[in-house]
């Protein structure tokens, strides 16, 4: 390996000395070709499910199950999609998981950079331990945590005016709650680590000026972590919307179920219609990839995860 | 000298003051309170709760019954789908760790050398990572189903149509396929994000140096990545080993599909109901993720105490 290195460094120093770059340059866009064949397959292979799932819905029946799905189209149409909308209620369903996502982020990101915000800007004592207590509770596998809640929420109360089953169990409260405590380890580390590479002098002039500990995090440092919570926000939005198993725990009645489960009313007793399903794929799929593409440009430069340079 | 440390006990003063005057010990006091206990209700009481659960048997509705190891004993001997779950976790974990992960980290240094287009790549590989896996699950019986799957239209095996999620020998490995085509977007852009912020001054030293394009990655670029590399490491364990909605969409995991998330889901709210054995399997798996949990916290400390 060292011979390598002080074989090519004299070359390689020789022809920026020539001023000759053309020869280095060669080689190199030919593996800049390369580099575009092999992504564009990796990313045609990534999308072929979607679009494939996409183009089903799109197909009668009786025009796939003849021929196949990887066959030419006879007939195109949005039939499906009216169908799937109606059918299967997904209205109601996604207002129902708008009902848990909205809240479970926003207070999940509201507790979480407050939190990060006095382990890594006002530096409290023992703030290592509080984020290792969130972080390592992150971490655990949910299922160890399914029985004795499900226990809890079964015993804990509720009036009718928050929850119809007059338990926590069944209600949205009790799927919201979960989520948060489950989501804000990932999400004090995060803005932990963001929190760290904001210059310290932005707050010691907010102290000089008199501010209170709420002014220091509401106003002055909040602000500043405007792109890491938006990757937050998009990466929790989408994690607690696909969420399958709290809901599928906590909640009985079918009418509160949210949109992931909906997918199961368009399987039919006896007969399944695989486009018709691809339909509401399709359209249950769809906020969260319209989430993330409106977002994606803030996506990279907020997720610092633990960067080196802090 | 006097003067000094009448200067440092006033800014210590001041320093407690700012700490320490009571609208702002309030705030602290309530806004880290509510996480804690939040976190100590939801997650930490139930871990303990579960681990004390394992040692019983109970039913959901009547007494609780202290049975000891019993539960732990029935699991190994008498319970068949207990050790292919094991085995299927620990294939699953191998699988993401040694394809999925690195093949990640491929694609985001490749779009990280700035070629063009980037922007598309990256979107289309990510676009996995935000399907729910009920819907991945679904387009896994399109693609791989046995009247109409693509795959199998493909092959143009008509007769004799392989069943890709049927066949207890293939489907895990379908399913991995599958989860793999998540993760490795996830993967991709937490490398892409890290990569970012890698101090650009450090590659041009290390080109002036004469390192080749591998050198330069595998002995300047992937160490100073060590922060995401732990994180990515945690993540891919975790998933591995909380892997679960895949499966459940596909089968229920069954036949084959077996893993331990399942059974302990099975048995807890399952019609059998077998509390304290679920809470068995929940702490078998609370186990081996407490393992990886404890290094992950270990490097943190380590790195908090660089920083």
């Amino acid at each position: 390996m060292t011979a390598d290195i002080r074989t090519t460094s004299p070359a390689a120093r020789g022809r920026s000395l020539a001023g000759g770059d053309r020869r280095g340059e060669h080689p190199r866009r030919r593996g800049r070709f390369g580099v575009h064949i092999f992504l564009m397959a990796v990313s045609l292979a990534f999308l072929a499910p979607l679009l494939l799932a996409v183009y089903a819905s799109l197909r009668p029946y009786e025009e796939t199950a003849q021929h196949g799905y990887f066959s030419l189209p006879e007939h195109l149409s949005f039939d499906y999609y009216r169908e799937a909308l109606s059918d299967s209620g997904m209205g109601e369903y996604f207002k129902n998981t708008l009902v848990i996502a909205v809240p479970a982020v926003l207070i999940t990101l509201f507790l979480a950079s407050f939190v990060a915000f006095a382990v890594s800007r006002i530096k409290v004592r023992g703030g290592i331990v509080l984020l290792m207590f969130f972080t390592a509770g992150n971490l655990l596998p949910p299922q160890v945590l399914v029985t004795p809640l499900y226990v809890l929420f079964l015993k804990i109360p509720l009036p009718w005016w928050m929850s119809d089953s007059l338990t926590m169990y069944d209600s949205y409260w009790a799927v919201i709650i979960v989520n948060i405590g489950f989501q804000l380890g990932f999400c004090v580390f995060v803005l932990a680590n963001f929190m760290r590479t904001l210059p310290q002098e932005i707050l010691e002039a907010a102290i000089v000026d008199g501010a209170g500990l709420w002014t220091q995090f509401w106003r002055i440092t909040l602000p500043l972590c405007r792109p890491a919570l938006a990757a937050l926000g998009t990466l929790e939005f989408t994690w607690i919307y696909n969420d399958f198993l709290w809901a599928l725990i906590f909640i009985s009645n079918p009418d509160k179920l949210p949109i992931t489960s909906s997918l199961n009313n368009l399987r039919g007793q006896f007969f399944t219609d695989y486009n018709l399903l691809a339909a509401g794929s399709v359209l249950v799929a769809l906020p969260t990839v319209l989430v993330f593409l409106l977002l994606q440009r803030h996506f990279i430069a907020g997720l610092t995860l633990g960067s080196s340079k802090g | 000298m006097r003067s000094v440390a009448l200067k440092t006990a006033r800014r210590a003063g001041r320093r407690r003051s700012r700490r320490f005057t009571r609208r702002d010990l309030a705030v602290l006091v309530v806004l880290l309170g509510i996480p804690v206990l939040l976190d100590i209700v939801i997650i930490w009481g139930p871990t303990l709760a579960s681990i004390g659960l394992s040692f019983t048997s109970w039913d959901g509705i009547g007494d609780i019954h202290w049975v000891g190891g019993e539960n732990y004993r029935n699991l190994v001997d008498n319970y068949p789908p207990f050790w292919p779950a094991v085995r299927h976790n620990l294939l699953w974990l191998a699988f993401l760790g040694l394809i999925a992960t690195p093949f990640g980290l491929l694609l985001a240094v490749l779009i990280d050398r700035g070629v063009r287009f980037s922007r598309f790549y990256q979107s289309t590989l990510y676009m996995p990572v935000v399907l729910s896996l009920a819907v991945v699950g679904f387009m896994a019986q399109l693609i791989l189903g046995t009247d109409q799957g693509v795959v199998n239209t493909i092959l143009n095996n008509h007769e004799n149509p392989i069943d890709w999620l049927g066949d207890s020998d293939l489907n895990i490995w379908m399913m991995m396929l599958a989860a793999s085509w998540r993760h490795t977007g996830y993967v991709m852009i937490l490398y892409l994000a890290g990569l970012k912020s890698v101090d650009p001054t450090l590659k041009e030293a290390a080109a002036i140096d004469g390192a080749n394009a591998r050198q330069t990655f595998f002995r300047v670029v992937f160490p100073t990545l060590r922060p995401v590399n732990v994180i990515v490491g945690v993540i891919t364990v975790i998933e591995s080993l909380r892997a679960f909605d895949i499966v459940y969409a596909v089968n229920k995991g069954r036949n084959g599909l077996e893993l331990l998330s399942v059974l302990i889901t099975d048995n807890v709210i399952g019609e059998a109901s077998r509390i304290g054995f679920g809470s068995a399997i929940a702490v078998v798996l609370l186990t081996v993720s407490l393992g990886f949990i404890v290094t992950f916290l270990v490097q943190e400390l380590r790195g908090a105490r660089d920083r």
